[in-house]
């Protein structure tokens, strides 16, 4: 009865659970243990999975992904959410490569003007959400497609690269500058992520905005009852899912050196996975940068390990998709 | 003799770490309305939860009509006629059906059988003579969502009378209602009570229990205390057999002086409620705003905070005028605000003692860079935890493994870590036990002895005599009687709530 099942989840006080608890072990470490086994199959399976080089190659893989994801997570921190981070890579990649090749600007404004487009949409995503309050999800699936074609349009539905052919017939005659191809390449790559990862876990746990957000996500009315500005840091928390979505398209325009179409929906749905992947990871129950980052790892080592067992692409997203769907599963039947 | 309708012996239920009822024992026969009633945590919900077949791992026995029956599942305890109606009305509505789909959810859930057609003709019939039958002036085919609080929980009643009804739980149906509304469930209850169905009513408001009830069982720490006649008994005796001790006066006296003015509210008016009132309130001095639940108390004090829109008026603090156009500005200027809807307003419950603490005044815990300085949050809060009183393991448990009145003390908690000049209670001692109502009295006028000017909105008019130096009686949104409180009696309070004048 609709009554009785929904009330009891307002049941009386519990008291922790004492002694050896299976499943909230499983809640904590689950996702380690997986990426543990995951490391030993693989290797016994092909030992050339443990090779540095392929480490490195599997770090290099996920970092796009973890930039973008842990975009995402400040905004699922404030108990937002935005779909739209995947267009928003698409455009930032677009502009960025566009402003070497059409334009031949400098590294700094091909970026910063990159930046700047990101921000707006974050603006645009915040103000609908916040002021107008359309929820989210729908607002950000709106803003998606906006923003998907926004890209198309820019790029006149063409790939860009050096010397394209222009609607007028002539080459393009801007270039890619050198230091701009270094971002997406072994090591920058892999230490621009761990810097944004350890930025925004120390971002989001040890300082009073972090600990705002996650209260925010917590309980909306009780935070702005508190005193704390609300509005204030649900906008910056699009604007910062915005700003780490461009980031990732930056430095996926540096390590492919063009712009495709739509070249960031794809890291839309793996970015979604990896945070959600890491709400639980070691227990945290939240949504939060390190776990993301496990998150990432896991579905990148799992990539990778099937690619060497020869697993055909075409069948990789049936096995990522259940990853998913078990990691989901720990997450929430705990809170039952 | 016919044995008693139902009895429930010692029943006995453990949750990891605790054991909620310990040999609890319970009955009521047909046609009586019986009160059961204890402290928060004493297992009164459990017990009726067990009962309703909520649980399914008690140990222990439920006899009906002298046999042995087996409840492991709410479908048995309907099978049985028992039916309850929980204190959540939300929860158990479906905003945006109509009345009589609601009513007739249980026939749409478990008695359509093999049709797969639904015959809103007859959903809407039935549901209509049931709301007439219980003389409740709501439309079948009005949406609950547009209905108010006690229009919705008599639409309850109306679900749990649509089916078999013998016994009836009501789990504190009271505490949001107004006196008009009380009166008029009380009418229905005495209605059923005619017709023999058994009503077990639970209530933190002993005062009414008189007026409706026949019998009283009490409850401490989950086990069976006391059953008696409700004319054998006293207010004063069931506070005692609660609290397992004497109770003292309930109200506090402190001493403590007057200043001058601090706030001044001058002619507020918010969008649809709060209709031009003034007040002002002195340093050391606790003011009530009275008046029955749906006045405007509320939306008063929201205004006041900034948590509303549209606030016209001015508020003055300390000589300086204020617009707070949102809760932190009202904060920031000195401002905190207790509100009453505890869970969706108040904490935070799925976090931790120590972050709900520090969450109206974090600037207050920050190093170079807004960086956290937790040992200090935990010191502090440590501290605030002893000052309070608050019952719990250790300042990392999670708020929603506190009971009600430690949560109240919680988020009553981290205002006083911010050491604002006005306060302003809404309801605190809402769901509250006796014993921690005590406590929370005790901290409102300790702050008011140091100075601070506090805004005590509350429709218990007994704690507006007891607690307050001041009453404004609210009265549809307006101020109809500023009144010293040592000067009138409670019913003189309810005579103006009601919307009694002078002359």
């Amino acid at each position: 009865m609709s009554s009785n099942s929904s009330e009891a989840n307002l049941s009386s006080p519990k008291e922790k659970k004492s002694g050896f608890d299976f499943f909230q072990f499983l809640y904590k470490y689950g996702t380690i243990i997986t990426i543990v086994v995951l490391i030993i199959v693989f290797s016994v399976a092909n030992p050339s999975f443990l090779s540095v080089n392929n480490l490195i190659n599997i770090l290099r893989s996920i970092s796009i992904v973890t930039i973008i994801a842990i975009g995402l997570t400040i905004s699922l921190s404030v108990n937002g959410f935005d779909l739209s981070i995947g267009s928003v890579a698409s455009l930032a990649n677009a502009v960025v490569i566009s402003m070497f090749v059409w334009h031949s600007q400098s590294t700094v404004v091909a970026i910063a003007v990159a930046l700047l487009c990101a921000l707006l949409v974050g603006l645009l995503n915040a103000f609908l959400i916040v002021k107008v309050r359309i929820p989210d999800m729908l607002l950000t699936l709106a803003t998606m497609f906006v923003i998907q074609g926004v890209a198309l349009t820019y790029t006149r539905s063409a790939t860009i690269s050096e010397n394209m052919i222009m609607p007028d017939g002539s080459y393009s005659t801007g270039t890619i500058s050198e230091i701009f191809g270094k971002i997406g390449q072994v090591p920058f790559i892999i230490i621009i992520m761990f810097a944004i990862v350890i930025l925004v876990h120390i971002f989001l746990t040890y300082t009073k905005h972090g600990r705002y957000m996650y209260v925010i996500g917590g309980n909306q009315e009780a935070a702005r009852l508190s005193g704390i500005p609300v509005n204030k840091y649900k906008i910056l928390a699009y604007l910062l899912s915005a700003l780490f979505a461009a980031i990732g398209g930056i430095v996926l325009a540096s390590r492919v050196m063009t712009a495709e179409i739509n070249a960031g929906g794809n890291y839309l749905m793996d970015a979604v996975a990896a945070a959600f992947i890491g709400l639980s990871v070691l227990g945290a129950g939240k949504p939060n940068a390190f776990g993301t980052f496990v998150g990432a790892v896991l579905i990148g080592i799992l990539a990778n390990g099937l690619v060497m067992m020869s697993v055909p692409y075409y069948a990789m997203d049936i096995v990522k998709g259940t990853v998913f769907a078990l990691a989901l599963a720990l997450t929430y039947y705990k809170m039952k | 003799m016919m044995s008693i309708a139902l009895q429930m012996k010692d029943i006995t239920i453990d949750f990891p770490g605790v054991r909620a009822l310990d040999q609890a024992t319970f009955q009521i026969d047909s046609g009586d309305v019986h009160a059961l009633i204890g402290a928060n945590g004493a297992g009164k919900s459990t017990l009726m939860k067990v009962l309703s077949g909520a649980y399914t791992h008690y140990s222990g026995t439920i006899v009906i009509d002298g046999k042995q029956v087996e409840i492991r599942s709410p479908k048995d305890a309907k099978a049985h006629g028992i039916q309850i109606v929980y204190q959540e009305v939300d929860t158990a509505l479906i905003p945006y059906l109509t009345v009589g789909e609601n009513i007739m959810l249980n026939h749409l859930v478990s008695d359509m059988g093999k049709s797969q057609w639904v015959n809103y003709q007859k959903i809407h019939q039935e549901a209509s003579r049931v709301l007439e039958d219980l003389r409740i002036n709501v439309s079948s085919k009005q949406l609950v969502s547009s209905l108010t609080l006690a229009e919705k929980q008599m639409v309850l009643i109306a679900r749990a009378i649509s089916s078999k009804c013998r016994f009836l739980i009501l789990d504190e149906p009271t505490a949001p209602l107004s006196t008009a509304e009380t009166d008029q469930l009380f009418r229905i209850v005495r209605k059923l009570q005619e017709e023999h169905v058994a009503v077990i009513f639970i209530s933190h408001r002993l005062q009414e229990l008189f007026e409706i009830c026949n019998y009283i069982t009490v409850m401490r720490n989950g086990r069976f205390i006391s059953e008696d006649t409700i004319q054998s008994v006293t207010v004063n005796e069931i506070v005692e057999k609660m609290l397992g001790k004497k109770m003292d006066e309930q109200f506090p006296v402190i001493e403590k002086t007057t200043g001058e003015s601090i706030l001044e509210v001058n002619r507020l008016r918010d969008a649809d409620k709060v209709n031009d009132v003034s007040f002002h309130v002195r340093s050391g001095e606790v003011i009530g705003l009275a008046g029955l639940v749906g006045a405007g108390k509320t939306e008063i004090c929201k205004a006041l905070f900034g948590a509303s829109e549209k606030v016209e008026g001015s508020i003055t603090l300390h000589g300086k005028r204020i617009k707070p156009k949102i809760p932190a500005h009202a904060a920031k200027a000195g401002l905190a605000f207790v509100p009453e809807e505890r869970r969706k307003e108040g904490i935070l419950v799925e976090e931790d003692v120590v972050t709900n603490m520090t969450s109206a005044n974090l600037k207050d815990f920050t190093r170079f860079f807004s960086f956290l300085n937790f040992s200090k949050e935990r010191k502090v809060t440590s501290q605030m935890v002893e000052r309070l009183g608050v019952k719990t393991p250790t300042i990392e448990t999670k708020l929603q493994n506190l009971s009600g009145g430690n949560q109240q003390k919680v988020a009553i908690g981290k205002w006083l870590v911010t050491d604002a000049d006005v306060y302003i209670f809404d309801e605190p001692t809402k769901g509250v036990d006796v014993g921690s109502k005590k406590d929370i009295f005790t901290l409102i006028l300790e702050l008011a002895k140091r100075g601070k000017a506090i805004i005590y909105a509350s429709s218990e008019l007994a704690e507006i005599k007891g607690i307050t130096d001041r009453a404004y009686i609210i009265f549809d949104g307006k101020v109809v009687k500023e009144v010293n409180t040592k000067d009138v009696t409670e019913e003189d309070l309810l005579f103006y709530s009601t919307g009694g004048r002078d002359e």
